[in-house]
């Protein structure tokens, strides 16, 4: 476990959030909600789970983890939270991205070893600087190959 | 804030049952979302991984419940939505997602709703725990 990875931030990164890409997001995700279709000039809202195509826009450097080894193959997608501070984004709006690791922590695991938790955190501001999304993953690290 | 009727406390929105998972799914999906993990479509890199298969994107999944719950609350209501990944979901799988109320509350002036949700296998097993928080 590498607790110094505390703390760790990336270099800033804009997005901007695309009409065609909150359409071509809701309907991968099966979506039929007009709330989230929209036609030119329209500002649809971004579904729960948009903020993930944050990755288009985000440069290696961008990442908490850039130059960081990690065990990859022994990693798995433990969580994913998303948090509003209002509504959610809309088609048109320019956010800042900045992406920290924010937490380190072990946990025992139920079959045996030890698991390794790495939560970090991706907040988003508008243009006048106003934090309006987060969001959050957390990674685990198995001590065993995954099963 | 509106005047709709506040969802009470217990209240189940519907069951949607999915179509089988493909792999065209996930293709999909990860096209959308910049994640081209070859884990979850390259049956050989799968395999050499010690998998079966590829096995389904746990955020596809994920974004499926999210639009389940924002169908029943709103979708500009939105204030959270977390989800944890238990046991993985397979190509042919029929996933069930449910919604239940399980709160109400005031916080900063506005009237909250907590809401838990499930992603649950055809075998029983949770692939998807998850939890909402909407403004009402």
């Amino acid at each position: 476990m590498d607790t110094s990875l505390e703390g760790r931030t990336a270099a800033p990164f804009t997005m901007v959030v695309e009409l065609g890409k909150v359409r071509e997001f809701a309907a991968a995700t099966k979506s039929t909600n007009p709330d989230y279709a929209g036609d030119p000039g329209d500002h649809p809202v971004s579904p729960g789970t948009f903020l993930m195509s944050a990755a288009f826009w985000q440069k290696p450097e961008n990442s908490p983890f850039f130059g960081v080894e990690l065990n990859w193959h022994r990693i798995l997608h433990g969580e994913q939270e998303f948090v509003f501070h209002g509504t959610p984004p809309r088609a048109g709006d320019v956010l800042t991205g900045v992406a920290r690791i924010d937490r380190v922590y072990e946990k025992a695991g139920k079959r045996g070893g030890t698991m390794t938790f790495t939560e970090s955190v991706t907040e988003f501001r508008n243009p006048a600087g106003e934090l309006v999304a987060e969001s959050r993953g957390t990674m685990i690290e198995t001590s065993q190959a995954a099963s | 804030m509106s005047t709709a009727a506040l969802p009470e406390v217990g209240a189940e929105r519907e069951p949607l049952v999915g179509s089988p998972l493909t792999v065209t799914d996930f293709v999909r999906y990860q096209g959308a979302s910049g994640d081209m993990n070859p884990i979850h479509h390259d049956t050989e890199f799968a395999k050499a991984a010690g998998y079966p298969g590829p096995f389904a994107v746990g955020m596809l999944q994920a974004g499926i419940l999210s639009t389940y719950a924002t169908d029943w609350l709103g979708a500009p209501n939105l204030r959270r939505f977390k989800v944890q990944f238990r046991e993985q979901a397979w190509p042919g799988d029929v996933l069930t997602y449910t919604g239940k109320v399980v709160a109400t509350r005031e916080e900063a002036g506005e009237t909250l709703v907590d809401v838990e949700l499930a992603c649950t296998r055809q075998t029983g097993g949770t692939h998807l725990k998850g939890w909402a928080t909407f403004v009402a």
